[in-house]
């Protein structure tokens, strides 16, 4: 299929809407991204038509959303290319999935053991770990990062050994764009025994990951980044670690047998899945996944690396501009400065201009601190973005940059 | 002057522009003549909470009356600031405490009041009726 960029566009209704009285051009994408009128469809379908709980009622409704809800995960487990469909756990996003990890390790872990994270997390992803040594008594380490944005392999390495249990670091970064090298880092990890679990919040948009190829233990992502609905994601475990690791919270669907005296638990994956899920988030989910595979993630990535390369020479050129996360592989993410102003001051004119981007810490302080900088303006591009509307931006930061200077 | 008066007196000046831009361009005027908190004052326990930007705010009482000045790392929050403590300093605790902050609508900066906006305009007022009670309190003690 040819990228139609301006077909592309018309499938965003949000896209044609005008903000403060100016085109609105969404650049915050890392943050969430807009949705297309096939995943609205896919919610009001749902809504409409055959809204009832799942994996309970022999009744027709009860079916029809249950084979909805088992196809969106069959399609996610083709989309990822898990091995088998019960290690795709619906959950409430990444956040989600990495405290259910989390929860399971503490099970698993013993006093002295070492927890790896990398430098540049999100920083409300490095609690769940702290809260996990604290209470087993494992040690956290962290793999530093350079002047660029890019992690030390070498000081990664040097992390490692039989004491290492579990490795945690994110695909991409949401602060920086920057690619982390995970095939690499899971093979280390490996090497010494450790699992590995991928954050993979900020890569699905962009990227296919084939997670059988890759041997991840664990990977976790939230569709609301890639033109899903919020409130639903996915965790990946390998079948062995799923039945490994302990169920996380109690409650309906992850049993097979309660008495007073014992409950047996159910298999995967519904032993992670207590409750009435987010059945409707889980089928548009499916939907989205659909809308991506039809653009294809070959153009994506082409139509975005343009979108990268033109915005970053043309802000360049601006005098005192400087960018963070210049490594060699990165995603459309530009996270800015000018030198002398504030981020919260560009940010707050370039909004003005109808123009959506991200300031502040990005949820990554450890990184803002690393730069000794109180947070960047960041624009994140998506496959809907246009090389106009990078002009805008542009436009808008020169703008910006006259009246703050 | 009453903090009313002053209130009307940013109304009228606000009310001359006619676009965003220069009300944006005289705010980051009004940043500049900002009655500067003073360096060493500027310490962890001055810092406003709920800011995206740097904001510290310093109180004194003079005369039964208070006195603020304050500053913040970004040009745009020092002009809200400097509007606020146009509006709010040299006056009589009691009278910071009943005023109210319609006016923040009228000059076209309502879109600050938001708490999503995390620029901490909100934090800042509160920060100044606290003041403003602490130093009641004294008072009728
Ligand atoms: C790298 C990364 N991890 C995790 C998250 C949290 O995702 P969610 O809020 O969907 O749980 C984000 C979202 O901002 C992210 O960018």
């Amino acid at each position: 299929m040819s990228f139609d960029i301006q077909k592309i566009r018309k499938d965003f209704p949000i896209l044609s809407r005008k903000v403060n009285g100016y085109p609105l051009v969404y650049l915050d994408n890392a943050a969430t991204s807009q949705k297309p009128q096939q995943v609205i469809d896919c919610i009001v379908d749902y809504y409409s038509n055959y809204n009832a709980n799942i994996h309970r009622g022999v009744h027709t409704l009860s079916q029809e959303a249950t084979d909805a809800y088992e196809s969106a995960r069959k399609k996610i487990q083709t989309h990822f290319n898990a091995k088998e469909a019960y290690e795709i756990i619906f959950t409430a996003g990444t956040t989600h999935g990495i405290n259910l990890v989390a929860n399971g390790f503490s099970e698993i872990l013993k006093k002295g053991d070492e927890i790896i994270v990398s430098a540049m997390e999100h920083h409300s992803n490095i609690v769940p770990w702290q809260m996990l040594c604290e209470k087993t008594g494992a040690i956290l380490k962290v793999i530093p990062m350079n002047e660029e944005g890019v992690l030390v392999f070498s000081e990664y390495e040097k992390l490692l050994s039989k004491k290492t249990k579990l490795v945690f670091v994110n695909h991409i970064s949401n602060a920086l764009g920057t690619i982390n090298p995970i095939v690499e880092i899971i093979e280390k990890a490996h090497e010494v025994g450790a699992a590995v679990l991928v954050d993979g919040a900020q890569a699905c948009s962009h990227i296919k990951p084939d997670l059988q190829r890759l041997d991840v233990d664990f990977y976790v992502t939230s569709a609301h980044k890639m033109c899903g609905p919020t409130g639903v994601g996915i965790l990946y475990m390998k079948e062995e670690w799923g039945n490994k690791l302990p169920p996380y919270q109690g409650g309906g669907e992850m049993i097979a047998e309660v008495t007073f005296e014992k409950t047996t638990y159910a298999g995967l994956p519904h032993k992670f899945e207590a409750g009435t899920p987010n059945i409707c988030g889980g089928i548009a989910f499916g939907a989205a996944i659909d809308y991506l595979n039809t653009i294809g993630f070959e153009a994506i990535e082409k139509h975005e690396n343009e979108l990268l390369k033109y915005a970053t020479e043309k802000l360049l050129k601006i005098d005192g501009l400087k960018i963070y996360g210049t490594g060699p592989d990165k995603t459309s993410v530009v996270s800015f400065n000018i030198e002398g102003i504030h981020p919260y001051d560009i940010g707050a004119i370039v909004d003005k201009l109808g123009i959506a981007v991200r300031t502040g810490h990005h949820c990554a302080q450890p990184i803002m601190d690393f730069y000794k900088i109180p947070g960047t303006v960041r624009a994140s591009f998506a496959f809907y973005n246009t090389l106009e509307e990078v002009d805008a931006l542009v436009t808008a930061v020169k703008k910006a940059k006259m009246m703050l200077s | 002057m009453t903090i009313e008066a002053i209130q009307e007196e940013l109304i009228d000046e606000f009310s001359m522009f006619d676009d965003w831009m220069q009300r944006y361009e005289y705010m980051i005027e009004l940043g500049k003549s900002l009655p500067l908190i003073d360096e060493n004052l500027k310490t962890d326990d001055k810092l406003i909470k709920g800011c995206q930007s740097k904001v510290w705010l310093n109180s004194e009482m003079k005369n039964g009356k208070i006195i603020f000045t304050a500053d913040s790392d970004a040009i745009i929050t020092k002009g809200i600031i400097a509007v606020l403590v146009r509006v709010f300093s040299n006056q009589k605790p009691q009278a910071i405490l009943d005023a109210n902050t319609d006016f923040i609508d009228e000059i076209g900066l309502k879109e600050h009041l938001s708490p999503t906006r995390a620029n901490g305009l909100v934090s800042m007022i509160k920060q100044m009726k606290m003041y403003a009670l602490a130093y009641q309190t004294q008072l009728n003690n």
